[in-house]
């Protein structure tokens, strides 16, 4: 181990026994894109005692002029799982252990437990919410970064006490919604900057040496190559309310303040009660569990417009995604366009799967009736 | 006397510039925020937070610097 990390071990302020802190340190990386790849590069090299990786998507070619740990023969696979098997070959002394799901309301409290840090490699408001309510109510310092086309945001927010990502900004912007950088372009270097920097702030936390980016927000611009550092405020208010709502949690309730509140719901069980239904699944076509039917259309959020045409207006739509976020967009949209007799599904795709297997001979007949 | 607004991410794009100069107010944030949305009516609909002389402020805090920055959230990653 010695000569592995000797360059660290060289470092007085590390030494052997800042290398041992290292070795027992347990650090949940949350997404493995293009921010999450540095870090768990470095995090990895550094030797981190065990790291978790967290991702459901797949690679694809256009992952590659950012997303460091994959290559062309991955294309196709799981991003945490591929990213386990490059890691392990980069240091096989130390714990991988590879999600390839999603963070949800449900399994995010347990998984967070199991570590000593968060990181938040994600790509979107829901998950950064979820992350950062989900370490409050775990007490875990949470290493956040954010990027947009040349500029990137870094902070360490409930660390020791301090700011949370509410304190910043308390809810999900309303406007409309910002896309990803697969949508939207981004600097391919960028993410690697903001990951390197998130990485840094991890050793910083374990290490205990330097000054840990809490209560600040490091706002960086690549053009300019500036960087402007902020100073953030604690909000007692919106800690405690996330404190308060620790039974909520889990049940799935909190996702809604994202979305569309007027969005009717309605509970799986009930919707294949009705007669004369539609269901479609917005989510992304490689999302597990796959869930396909004669009765099912699956179209994902992002072409739902361009497919108005599928949906038979004739019919009541229940529409559902992963966890209830982008089913109630899909009613907001559809309301927009004119088709309100639209419901989203309140439970999860898992949850959903599991009762459409169970009443599948229920469903295959009540589309014969109605055919 | 000047009073120095920056921009970050996306609302560059609303405002075409990092930087800018506007005349000095007195009162609030809210106020500066009141004339840079008259300025760019587009900024109405974005969110963010304003920093005072690099201190996140609400916008109820009196305006004491020289300095305002608008920050957005970013999602990217």
């Amino acid at each position: 181990m010695n000569h592995r990390y000797s360059r660290h071990i060289a470092l007085s302020e590390i030494g052997i026994e800042g290398q041992q802190k290292l070795t027992n340190a347990r650090v949940l990386v949350v997404g493995a894109g293009g921010l999450g790849c540095p870090i768990l590069q470095y995090l990895t090299a550094a030797g981190i005692g065990k790291i978790g990786i967290i991702d459901f998507d797949k690679i694809e070619i256009s992952n590659l002029q950012r997303q460091i740990l994959f290559d062309e023969k991955t294309i196709g696979e799981n991003k945490a799982l591929i990213a386990k098997k490059k890691l392990e070959r980069l240091n096989g002394s130390i714990e991988i252990k590879a999600y390839p799901e999603q963070l949800t309301y449900q399994n995010a409290i347990n998984y967070f437990k199991e570590y000593d840090i968060i990181v938040d490699g994600t790509d979107n408001f829901e998950t950064r919410y979820l992350i950062n309510d989900a370490a409050i109510l775990t007490d875990k310092p949470l290493v956040y970064g954010a990027i947009y086309k040349f500029e990137g945001q870094v902070a360490v927010f409930n660390y020791k006490g301090g700011p949370s990502y509410r304190c910043l900004f308390p809810s999900p912007p309303k406007g409309e919604a910002i896309p990803n950088c697969n949508d939207l372009g981004v600097l391919g270097v960028l993410p690697g900057i903001i990951g390197t920097m998130q990485a840094n702030e991890v050793l910083k936390i374990i290490l205990g040496f330097g000054t840990v980016l809490s209560g600040k927000l490091l706002c960086y611009d690549a053009l300019q190559m500036q960087i402007h550092t902020m100073i953030l405020q604690k909000s007692i208010t919106e800690i405690n309310k996330i404190k308060s709502k620790r039974e909520e949690f889990s049940r799935n309730k909190f996702s809604n303040e994202l979305c569309n509140k007027n969005a009717p719901t309605i509970h799986i069980k009930e919707a294949l009660l009705r007669n004369n239904i539609q269901l479609i699944d917005v989510r992304e076509s490689h999302e597990m569990p796959f869930i396909k039917g004669d009765n099912i259309l699956n179209i994902s959020l992002k072409e739902l417009k361009e497919n108005l045409s599928k949906i038979q207006a004739n019919k009541e739509v229940m529409i559902f995604c992963q966890s209830g976020y982008r089913s109630k967009k899909a009613v907001e949209i559809l309301n927009k366009e004119g088709i309100y007799n639209c419901w989203s599904i309140e439970e999860s795709a898992i949850e959903i799967a599991n009762v459409l297997a169970d009443n599948k001979l229920e469903i295959n007949n009540k589309i014969d009736e109605k055919i | 006397m000047k009073l120095k607004i920056k921009y970050f991410g996306m609302l560059t794009e609303i405002t075409q510039c990092t930087e800018e100069e506007i005349p000095l107010l007195k009162g609030k944030v809210q106020d500066v925020i009141r004339f840079l949305i008259h300025k760019y009516p587009l900024l109405e609909n974005r969110d963010f937070k304003i920093a005072q002389n690099q201190i996140v402020v609400s916008n109820q805090a009196t305006l004491t610097s020289e300095e305002i920055a608008l920050l957005p959230p970013f999602s990217g990653g």
